[in-house]
């Protein structure tokens, strides 16, 4: 089964496997902020570890491994990295600003409901106060 | 001896994404609130992607990339459309 593996040399294998421990072990200390961390707003930036260094660096390994086995340039893992590092921060902030305006709906429990004009017309008051 | 550096750090990766995989779902299965169940899942989809591609390092296919790949845009467009509705109550306006 790892007779491919054999087929690379030791500089590339000791230079994958730094990638890969270090990709996964950012991952997974990502999950631990993720389980460990007390406010919402905390954890929110706890699994970007995982998705900025986490997969740049297990993209690479696979890159440098598939291009040295197949004798040629392999960049088509580039697509997975680069997709993900640009979707990442919009998808959080859209989190970001979803929990936010759910902990306000929930401090102002009597805007909520209504159609969003009257919502707006009803709050500007309160919020003055 | 370049195949067993290799084994070795592939198979401690899968276990350290294995491990990250559970500890995300804990988040998504008992988040106190909607939005950390969200975000739950959102690691969840990115810890299994990472998983994907080490499996294909190691068997030498071609085809668990593909999956990673279909697993990155599923995981996009499920966390947008989730934290649209948690904002609105609605997806498509």
């Amino acid at each position: 089964m790892s007779d491919h593996l054999n087929a690379l040399p030791l500089w590339a294998a000791i230079l994958i496997a730094a990638l890969l421990v270090l990709g996964s072990s950012l991952t997974l200390i990502g999950t631990l902020g993720l389980v460990q961390l007390k406010s919402f707003f905390d954890r929110l930036h706890a699994p970007t570890l995982g998705t900025s260094w986490g997969t740049a660096a297990t993209v690479l390994a696979s890159m440098l491994m598939f291009s040295l086995l197949g004798g040629r340039t392999v960049i088509h893992e580039l697509l997975i990295g680069v997709f993900v590092m640009i979707t990442t921060p919009a998808t959080l902030m859209l989190l970001g600003r979803a929990a936010l305006h759910r902990d306000r709906a929930k401090e102002f429990p009597a805007s909520e409901g209504g159609p969003k004009e009257d919502d707006h017309r009803e709050r500007l008051p309160r919020d003055e106060v | 001896m370049s195949g067993t550096i290799l084994l070795i750090a592939i198979t401690y990766a899968q276990l350290a994404l294995a491990a990250a995989t559970c500890l995300a779902s804990l988040r998504a299965l008992h988040g106190p609130r909607a939005q950390d169940r969200v975000l739950g899942l959102d690691t969840l989809y990115v810890c299994a992607m990472l998983l994907l591609l080490v499996t294909g390092m190691r068997t030498n296919h071609v085809y668990f990339f593909e999956g990673a790949l279909v697993i990155a845009v599923l995981g996009f467009v499920a966390t947008v459309s989730l934290a649209k509705f948690l904002m609105r109550g609605e997806v498509i306006e």
